[in-house]
């Protein structure tokens, strides 16, 4: 066989195989991938079974803990709807009320389409949360060193 | 000062505008006059951008609150070391960190290659330039270091507890200049397409800047993990993070990169593939940039939304055209000169081992980047988790590893069945070896990651052993030297190629660290107080006591848990929450220093054959009655004391001392008082390998990339000349 027919054979074989990887790279990425949905969204469309990442912030006053279990409400940024999210696992440290979160989660036993009532249960250590330097309070709104907000930075024990 | 640092900038700004046209006019007239100038331009920015970075340093470690960015990313309790890297803490502040590692790196290079590939430096020094006034851009127009603010608060927001670990003086800047180092290299590979000078000498020029952004890059990933590992809070090293990718693709390819301008400069082939492979590395580099500062990809590492990601797009999207159009221009002269001879060979081995490094690098691309495509094809954003990709990661992981075995033992050109025989036997009988005292070992077959990547890893070992002593015994036989001297002496004599020898042993060291570790590791949450008891993989974990720490930065709630294993003591691991005092006033005068930024310490007992880690997750939901109660109090008192529109001096530091005592009241509750926490255990078998690999890896590329001896320079010098006298004597 000579030279040039030899490289362009191979140039084929590689060429298929690469093409069948990329194929089967593009078909599982989006058949693994959980959509990202609003609480709103999540909400109205939620099938049960079917896993979603859930973003949002936690809702104020929403985060309860139990002997390893946290339950909480995520805010739809766009609508005022919350969902309820019951969370095993290790919590992040950047966890509070106001942050924003990602959860992947599954509707609830006994979850119904629209109900604000509907528990979603989180897939365990599942949850991002959003990193706290893009939370710094603006300069404006720094103490000004007037006695009243008593925010001496530190206690002198 | 704030001013004399915008200044500088500024006229930082304008010298790189002058450089970019001297260099330009410089290398389009043959003016050398002007090409020197446009490299003294660079000299300067370096030097101005220095005094700068110094200002804004000195402002964090005096406090100085009337910079805007001191004010929001430091406070006076702060502590010295922490101010220190609190500079490149910020968006800003690592803006300038980064053009000024460029400006530094940039200087270096171009003073190293001043009298050297005079038609490609002035191109490349123009490249660089426009680099750095890319970045200045940036920090003049767009986020300056040096806003000041018209009213100085009293006191800063402090550094993010996140990111209070020894590892934040390092990662930043270990993974900065890689990126930046990676920018050498494409320069001069634009230079060299530019000028049509495509032959191995921009390679040699700038081989050394490649391995070392290589270098630099890996100890700036290898740092984040272990601080992932150590500070995070959730006992991993690696989750697949968008910003984590970004720095290990331009890694990887930069591995590829290594290592196929060896065929480049022996064989003079890839040449396509060598020019692409560094412009997609820098562009990557870049590309990992703008993945941490537009805030496209949900991370919990990105500065978050930014007006930053249309400039880096647009830079992208110029560093990607103007890299295809230069390599489609200049395709004729990137033909190769000679072909591969056989697929049993050396070559090969580098070729295949390119192409499952780019493939490495395309499966993170593509899972990085997948809830943008899915949003782009289906109007839903969708994201891939970790399975995803230890599903094409782990096999294209194999294969890697074999080939960094095979790499070494391989003969250029042609492998004969002779050596074949000689150079594989020991190393495919020590895999047979592992494999078999493997499967004797209980529960390994469960695990078939950990049984096939094992002997992998000792075949690996072994060849790199079998180099090293066939080396040092030839070195020997010549020399009569002592074995130690020999040994150092094959080393000290061939840095490139045993340094690299020694990088291939530590990165299979490394992965059976991650193979073993991830295949193995126990982890178990459970919810304890001071007394209990909980059981982990054969080790008892009693919950020894509570305690408090009230200090000047945070207040700290912590745990001792005592580790045992049948009856005897292992280890003693100290874990706890630490919480930040917040500035917002909303929180009430106690609720501010308990309601605010945590981060927890891990216990970590780590050792050669495996990891106790453990982390305590208090729950201050038992004290909120008393901390409210609290809040009300001291309003009321602080009203009383304020009253009639003055302020009583003594009342209110009567108060402050009040309040300091119940906070420390507060924070004793843990200790006299003990409610149930949430605990993580988890027992990780041969963790410790994955940083002692990395620490080989290192070594191997600092030995790779050492400068030779002076004798092995004048010998190559030597034979340099007489070839060159040879040519001229034909001519």
């Amino acid at each position: 066989m000579d030279h040039s027919r030899k490289r362009r054979i191979r140039l084929v074989v590689a060429a298929t195989a690469a093409m069948l990887l990329a194929s089967a790279l593009i078909w599982t990425s989006f058949s693994a991938g959980s959509d990202e949905k609003t609480a709103g969204q999540l909400l109205e469309t939620a099938r049960p079974g079917e896993t979603y990442t859930l973003a949002g912030t936690v809702a104020p006053n929403s985060i309860v803990r139990e002997r390893g279990v946290v339950w909480f409400r995520i805010l739809d940024p766009h609508r005022r709807v919350s969902a309820r999210v019951r969370y095993t696992g290790l919590v992040p440290d950047p966890f509070r009320e106001g942050r924003g979160v990602m959860v992947k989660v599954q509707v609830g036993p006994g979850g119904l389409r629209g109900s604000v009532d509907t528990v979603f249960i989180a897939e365990k250590d599942s949850m991002i949360t959003k990193c706290p330097s893009k939370f710094q309070v603006a300069p404006e709104e720094l103490p000004r060193g007037a006695p009243e907000d008593l925010l001496r930075a530190a206690p002198s024990t | 000062m704030a001013t004399v640092g915008r200044a500088l900038l500024i006229l930082a700004f304008a010298l790189t505008l002058y450089g970019i046209a001297a260099s330009l006019y410089g290398a389009r007239t043959g003016a050398r006059q002007w090409v020197d100038s446009g490299r003294r331009a660079m000299y300067a920015i370096a030097g101005v951008l220095t005094i700068a970075f110094a200002i804004l340093e000195v402002a964090f470690l005096r406090s100085d609150f009337s910079y805007a960015l001191v004010a929001s990313h430091s406070s006076t309790t702060t502590p010295t070391f922490y101010k220190a890297t609190a500079v490149w803490s910020s968006q800003e502040g690592s803006l300038l960190l980064w053009v000024w590692l460029l400006s530094l790196w940039s200087s270096l290079v171009l003073y190293l290659t001043r009298r050297s590939l005079r038609e490609i430096a002035p191109i490349a020094q123009a490249v660089l330039l426009a680099f750095c006034t890319f970045f200045l851009t940036l920090v003049v127009f767009f986020e300056s270091p040096f806003t000041a603010l018209a009213s100085v608060p009293s006191e800063g927001t402090g550094l993010n507890p996140l990111l209070r670990h020894p590892a934040m003086m390092f990662h930043p800047p270990a993974l900065y200049s890689g990126y930046t180092l990676f920018t050498v290299p494409f320069a001069f590979a634009v230079g060299a397409l530019v000028a049509n000078r495509v032959n191995s000498e921009w390679i040699q020029g700038t081989r050394r800047f490649a391995l070392a952004a290589w270098l630099f890059l890996g100890i700036g990933i290898v740092l984040g993990a272990r601080w992932s590992y150590t500070e995070l809070g959730w006992g991993g090293y690696w989750a697949w993070d968008p910003v984590e990718n970004a720095s290990l693709m331009p890694w990887l390819t930069g591995t590829a990169f290594i290592h196929s301008i060896m065929i480049q400069e022996k064989r003079g082939m890839l040449k396509v593939w060598n020019a692409s492979l560094i412009l997609a590395t820098g562009t990557l580099a870049i590309m990992g940039t703008f993945l941490v500062r537009s805030g496209i990809l949900d991370s919990i590492h990105a500065f978050g939304a930014s007006t930053l990601g249309g400039p880096f797009l647009a830079l992208i999207v110029v560093m990607i055209g103007g890299s295809v159009a230069l390599v489609l221009w200049r395709r004729e002269s990137l033909k190769s000169e000679h072909s591969i001879d056989s697929l049993l060979s050396r070559e090969a081995a580098f070729i295949v081992q390119n192409i499952v490094l780019v493939g490495l690098c395309f499966v993170i691309f593509w899972g990085t980047f997948f809830p943008l495509i899915s949003e782009a094809v289906t109007g839903t954003k969708a994201s891939v988790g970790p399975p995803w990709f230890d599903r094409y990661v782990t096999p294209l992981a194999f294969v890697l590893v074999a080939l960094i075995g095979i790499g070494p033992l391989i003969s250029w050109r042609r492998a004969t069945a002779a050596n074949l025989r000689r150079n594989f036997t020991f190393p495919l009988a020590a895999a047979v070896v592992c494999l078999v005292a493997l499967l004797f070992v209980s529960g390994t077959t469960e695990q078939p990651k950990a049984l096939f990547f094992i002997p992998l890893v000792a075949f690996v070992l072994a060849g790199v052993a079998q180099e090293l002593w066939r080396g040092t015994s030839a070195r020997r036989a010549m020399s009569k030297e002592p074995p130690p001297i020999a040994f150092v002496s094959l080393i000290r004599r061939n840095r490139r190629r045993y340094g690299g020898y020694i990088v291939h042993a530590g990165f299979a060291i490394l992965l059976f660290g991650v193979a073993v570790s991830s295949s193995f590791e126990h982890n178990k949450d459970v919810t304890m107080k001071p007394g209990d008891s909980a059981r982990i993989n054969g080790f008892d974990v009693r919950y020894a006591r509570a305690w408090s720490e009230p200090l000047p930065e945070k207040i700290v709630f912590g745990s001792t848990l005592d580790i045992s294993k049948e009856g005897r003591h292992v280890a003693t691991l100290r874990t706890s929450r630490g919480f930040y005092p917040s500035q917002d006033p909303s929180l009430g005068i106690l609720g501010r220093f308990f309601m605010g930024e945590a981060e927890s310490e891990v216990g970590l007992r780590a050792g050669f054959g495996r990891d106790i880690w453990a982390v305590v997750n208090p729950d201050l939901l038992p004290l909120q009655r008393i901390i409210d109660e609290g809040n009300r109090t001291f309003r009321a008192a602080m009203q009383e004391a304020l009253a009639d529109g003055r302020a009583d001096q003594r009342a209110i530091d009567q108060l402050f001392l009040l309040r300091d005592q119940a906070i420390a009241g507060l924070s004793n509750q843990w200790v006299r008082r003990p409610w149930e926490s949430d605990f993580r255990l988890i027992v990780s078998p041969m963790a410790t390998w994955i940083w002692v690999g990395a620490i080989i890896v290192f070594l191997g590329g600092a030995i790779a990339l050492w400068p030779a001896p002076a004798t092995a320079r004048s010998r190559v010098t030597a034979t340099y000349a007489a070839k060159l006298a040879r040519d001229l004597a034909r001519s």
